[in-house]
């Protein structure tokens, strides 16, 4: 089992004849990822290798019965993407695209209350169970199949992650990056809960970062609903305050938003938090040793 | 992005919000004809940086005569001015901005910011301007009124009353609050901010509301369809080899230390930068090349980090994914080579290739340090 994604779900690319959306489609698929559809608009009618190409979502979903897209859309497109992508009622969207202006993702955000499509994202590497499917970026060799659900805000500290993971032998049931931006689909509460609900998931690994409060709120939920293991990691110990550390989302600010005081906050309500990433892979399996 | 206060004002007068007349000047010499241009007394000289507290840092002169204009603009324009937000090295004033002062009965603080937990546009307003809001809303929350605005459905009126019955407001100021928050708002979307703030929001002896000072952000990710906005970038007030890197592409914030570091991807270098602290040495820098960055920035990043003469030592943190090791390492080697780098080097490659990587590296002659893991790179470092 996995959360959000399975060998069953039915993948269509938007902005699949672009660099990014081409490389990576292939990556996908040589991952056995069920892609079934591209959509870029004027070139419906061609192929990308032996994807077929459609002008609209509507007309990709109609004849593939994709469930899923997947992202790459430009900025200046891209909330219209994720709009196109929920107004055709599929379960899954997964935005890659960085750079979203937050405007255009507070109207996405509010407009997609109600609806019944998830998003994962932007800015953010995708989703992948290990051995199922791959609806991401994420280098796949890195991966294992195995008990433990990872979720991070991060893209590359997320594969330093599972590498260790997977190093020491803990396979994972499904790792997703929500994504590094102010305003994202889907938060660490939602998949927490979704990995709490999963039988074939063991463990939790949660990694966060400076800015905002969603690691602290994320705890608390833990602390209130979880009973499987959780590990956390914070990254930005030693991040100024006022700057933006890459991620649009990444800032202290007001002297909220620390990794001291995140950490703080997730060992008060119980999660174990590794302090150095050299040693996470270690620490896991201390931690999760019984439960794998 | 930040943006100065007189470039916010403008912004304001665009959006009929009130402001005190001024005019900005970049030359002493042009005091007194901006002085006469204003021709009411007293006027206010304001120095214009990217940064807070610059009435206590002597950046904020209140004026009786145009001669005290004058002399106060002398002082302000290349003064360094340091303030709480500026770091000790202080920032060279460049501009100033001349106002007419106005007589103040209240001072309200008024600001309005992207609220990320609820996915809207929280408006924020005090009685008490001029304060630390960050305080004030940590020790008596009470005194702070916070209204949430869902971007679908804008700004309500019943929210405009809201504010203003919270403000204590009565009569024609209430109704000019009323007016102006609206146009706010309107600015605020319009422009992708992602701060607005008005500290203080004065209301003068006269019953007139008025913008004293103005604090913007707009969102960078915005630009591409502000291209009017993005003219208020002011390299001045930027780092210079932050600024250096940005035109790169590249993703650097100087933090002062000795050992700079290089990473893909920004969650990653926070992480590399804790290591070396937790290693018991100072990170130079954060510096994101991008999650798939390619031979050019890696030269790139190399320039920047050794621009600055603090660096005693460098660690490159690499995990390969689509970006393979091999490739990278070949990148490093030909960077090295090309800019002759005089400090200890510390390479840490995994993923896609990396034991390709790291024999590229081996085999390259160059004095370079491998490490095998990151455990292993913190000990590296630490003996640097």
């Amino acid at each position: 089992m996995s959360i959000f994604i399975n060998q069953d779900t039915k993948v269509l690319v938007q902005g699949i004849t672009g660099n990014e959306g081409r490389f990576h489609t292939r990556q996908c698929l040589s991952y056995r990822t069920k892609v079934v559809a591209g959509v870029t608009p004027g070139k419906g009618g061609r192929k990308m290798d032996e994807v077929p190409i459609y002008n609209t979502v509507s007309k990709a979903v109609a004849a593939t019965g994709a469930n899923c897209s997947l992202i790459f859309v430009p900025p200046p497109f891209a909330a219209d993407a994720i709009l196109e992508a929920a107004d055709c009622g599929l379960d899954l969207i997964v935005a890659i695209t960085e750079g979203i202006p937050v405007m255009d993702m507070l109207r996405v955000k509010n407009l997609l209350t109600g609806s019944k499509s998830r998003l994962i994202g932007p800015n953010c590497p995708g989703i992948i169970s290990p051995g199922q499917s791959k609806v991401g970026i994420m280098p796949a060799s890195i991966h294992l199949p195995g008990a433990i659900g990872v979720i991070s805000r991060s893209g590359t500290l997320t594969y330093e992650v599972v590498d260790q993971l997977s190093k020491q032998g803990i396979g994972q049931s499904t790792c997703l990056g929500i994504g590094g931006d102010p305003v994202v689909g889907t938060n660490f509460i939602e998949c927490l809960a979704a990995f709490a609900d999963d039988p074939a998931t063991s463990g939790i690994v949660m990694v966060g970062e400076i800015g905002g409060t969603a690691e602290e709120e994320a705890a608390r939920f833990i602390r209130d609903n979880l009973s499987k293991p959780v590990v956390g990691f914070i990254a930005g110990l030693t991040a100024p305050p006022g700057r933006r550390m890459g991620h649009a989302g990444a800032i202290v600010s007001g002297g909220s938003g620390t990794a001291a005081g995140k950490i703080e906050v997730m060992r008060e309500c119980g999660i174990q938090v590794c302090e150095n990433l050299g040693e996470f892979g270690v620490f896991c399996s201390r931690i999760f040793g019984g439960n794998l | 992005m930040k943006i100065h206060e007189y470039q916010a004002k403008e912004l304001f007068r665009k959006y009929k919000i009130a402001v005190p007349e001024g005019r900005v000047i970049t030359d002493p010499a042009q005091a007194k004809a901006a002085a006469a241009k204003l021709d009411s007394l007293p006027l206010v000289v304001k120095a214009q940086i990217h940064a807070g507290g610059r009435g206590k840092g002597g950046g904020v002169k209140l004026c009786a005569t145009p001669a005290e204009v004058e002399e106060a603009a002398r002082r302000i324009i290349g003064m360094t001015l340091v303030t709480r937000q500026t770091g000790n090295q202080g920032r060279v004033v460049k501009k100033a901005l001349i106002e007419k002062g106005l007589e103040i009965s209240r001072e309200l603080y008024l600001a309005m910011l992207v609220d990320r937990k609820n996915a809207g546009i929280m408006i924020m307003a005090s009685s008490a301007g001029g304060i630390n809001i960050e305080e004030t809303a940590a020790k008596t929350p009470e005194k702070i009124i916070s209204i949430n605005i869902n971007p679908l459905a804008g700004i309500q009126a019943y929210q405009c009353r809201q504010a203003a019955f919270g403000l204590n407001l009565a009569g024609p100021v209430f109704k000019q609050f009323s007016t102006m928050l609206p146009r706010l708002y309107r600015l605020f979307v319009e422009c992708d901010c992602s701060l607005l703030e008005i500290n203080p929001l004065v209301i003068s002896k006269d019953g007139r509301l008025s913008a004293l000072d103005a604090k913007l952000d707009i969102d960078s990710n915005s630009l591409f369809r502000h291209p009017d906005l993005a003219s208020f970038y002011d390299e001045n007030e930027v780092d210079p080899l932050e600024a250096k890197a940005a035109s790169y592409k590249l993703n650097y914030i100087n933090l002062g230390g000795t050992i700079g570091n290089m990473v893909n991807g920004a969650g990653l270098a926070m992480a590399t930068m804790d290591i070396i602290k937790q290693a018991g040495a100072e990170p130079a820098n954060f510096l994101d090349v991008g999650g798939g960055a390619s031979t050019e920035m890696v030269e790139n990043g190399f320039k920047i980090i050794l621009a600055d003469k603090n660096v005693k030592g460098i660690l490159i943190n690499i995990f390969g994914g689509i970006l393979r090791c091999d490739v990278l390492a070949e990148g490093v080697v030909q960077a090295a080579g090309k800019i002759g780098v005089k400090v200890p080097l510390v390479v840490r490659m995994a993923g896609t290739n990396a034991e390709k990587g790291r024999r590229i590296l081996a085999e390259s002659g160059l004095n370079l340090i491998t490490a095998t893991d990151l455990g292993d790179a913190a000990r590296k470092i630490a003996t640097i």
